[in-house]
């Protein structure tokens, strides 16, 4: 517990309290904590429009090779984010299998932009999502849904006035999980969306150039994403999950 | 054996296969040096110090040499932090008289090799830039590093000399190595990177000249750090670079003499 908790301590210690709330208010870490913030919840929200039917899909829907499917759209979890990014870049680049004709046909361009940012961070944090709502669809009782069916609800009305319902609590950890990914994501977003304050430079982006030139600056800024972290740690914890963790597992 | 240490969140581009050909005449010196060297060098050093370290082992067959690429800021921030560097090897003297200044270097550093600026672009430099004030036009995606990055800084000096406004980049990278690549994998159209980057690139790239009355000279120091774990290998492999066989090896990559 002592190895958990110094590294946060020695943060605490040098940390420049004198001059934080200047550090935090500076031009260069509001940008960054405004494009985090946008960009993060750009990313949840996609996450939670496609992982949802993806997470459906994997609970419910009996087909060949499903495990395959499923380590696959979840492999961005457990790649190194760098990895991630070269992946991202060699599909959606500029000379990219997809990103090739988009840009030469429609001038789209997700490199450099705040769209790659989002799309990077949706890349590594939607798997959370996905994982969280499919582990609650299966440990589902399905009789509740089946019994709307019977009484005439059709399959749409019943997932969302019974299903959704029920998952919710998986739903939103899902949710809060893959937000959390996505703001403190680095890797992929620096190697695929590169790095400009303003349109692609992220908090942890932020962090790590600050290093070099600010070093109280990156420290504060440190700060303000494990505070948002823990505190997303101890509200799961006590709120979302508090009555029945069995949907959870 | 060389190991390369890949820097964190730096997209190492190029699968530099140090060339091995040049099978130099290996005259054992008066002292052999032994035991781990960790070299922490400038990122536009890679393939120069991958081939230096290899022709320095095969002179030393008991010494290994450890090779840590970065930008000049990065690895001079992490020597301050106590990281167990053995020779420091910037690209600009400002970063090197950070860690002299905070008593992290013996005596005072040698220069040992020079280089010039020149404009990156891709294979047959598809948006015709011919100069530096091409870098800004629309619809050229220019990338560099940060102020606190050597070619950050000398970039900005060449725009200043030339009366050009420097462009706003697409992306501030890391290191010079990345700006190579972000052009080299045409994600970026155009970069300011070292001469020797370029001939690095190889065919992945082409150069564009900055004129000459505009260019800078980039100077780089190496010292032999107070903290180092083999400080007798350090002074062998300073005296290395700096001496013909190494200096010969940077002339190999593009670089210029002290």
């Amino acid at each position: 517990m002592v190895f958990f908790a110094l590294p946060f301590l020695g943060l605490l210690w040098r940390v420049p309290w004198g001059d934080a709330w200047g550090l935090l208010t500076q031009r260069s870490s509001l940008d960054a904590l405004r494009l985090s913030l946008v960009c993060s919840l750009s990313a949840t929200a996609i996450s939670v429009v496609l992982g949802v039917p993806l997470a459906w899909i994997l609970g419910r829907v009996g087909f060949p090779g499903r495990g395959i499917v499923r380590a696959l759209c979840v492999l961005s979890m457990v790649l190194p984010p760098v990895v991630g990014g070269v992946a991202l870049f060699a599909a959606f680049g500029r000379r990219g299998m997809v990103g090739g004709p988009l840009y030469d046909w429609f001038d789209v361009r997700f490199a450099f932009t705040t769209k790659g940012v989002i799309m990077a961070e949706t890349f590594v944090s939607m798997p959370f999502l996905v994982l969280t709502v499919e582990a609650a669809l299966r440990g589902l009782d399905r009789r509740p849904e089946e019994a709307a069916r019977t009484l005439g609800a059709s399959r749409w009305y019943a997932f969302r006035r019974v299903t959704v319902p029920a998952i919710r609590p998986a739903l939103v950890a899902g949710a809060v999980l893959a937000w959390a990914r996505a703001l403190g994501e680095f890797g992929a977003t620096i190697t695929f969306a590169g790095n400009l304050p303003g349109r692609t430079q992220t908090m942890p982006l932020a962090v790590y150039l600050a290093l070099e030139s600010d070093t109280g600056q990156a420290l504060v800024l440190s700060l303000v994403l494990i505070t948002v972290s823990f505190g997303v740690l101890v509200g799961l914890r006590d709120r979302w999950l508090g009555g029945d963790p069995g949907t959870l597992r | 054996m060389v190991a390369l240490v890949a820097t964190l969140g730096v997209l190492a581009g190029c699968g530099s296969d140090s060339s091995t050909g040049s099978s130099s005449t290996t005259r054992a010196p008066a002292a052999q040096a032994s035991g781990t060297i960790t070299v922490f060098a400038a990122a536009s050093l890679k393939e120069a110090f991958t081939e230096a370290a290899a022709a320095f082992e095969r002179a030393n067959p008991e010494a290994d040499v450890t090779l840590n690429f970065g930008a000049s800021s990065a690895l001079a921030r992490q020597i301050g932090e106590g990281a167990p560097a053995d020779v420091f090897a910037s690209a600009d003297t400002a970063n090197m008289q950070k860690v002299v200044d905070a008593g992290g270097i013996v005596g005072s550093p040698t220069t040992f090799a020079t280089n010039s600026l020149e404009i990156i672009v891709a294979p047959g430099n598809p948006k015709g830039i011919t100069g530096l004030a091409d870098l800004g036009r629309s619809g050229v995606v220019y990338v560099t590093c940060g102020p606190e990055v050597p070619i950050g800084t000398y970039a900005a000096q060449v725009f200043d000399n030339a009366g050009v406004a420097a462009p706003t980049p697409s992306s501030f990278e890391a290191d010079v190595k990345a700006v190579v690549t972000k052009v080299t994998s045409g994600e970026a159209d155009a970069g300011i990177v070292y001469g020797s980057d370029v001939k690095a690139a190889g065919t992945r790239a082409e150069g564009v000249a900055i004129a000459a009355d505009v260019n800078v000279v980039a100077t780089y120091p190496l010292g032999v750090t107070t903290e180092a774990a083999n400080p007798e290998g350090a002074a062998a492999w300073a005296a290395f670079v700096t001496g013909s066989e190494g200096q010969a090896i940077l002339a190999t990559y593009g670089f210029g003499p002290a």
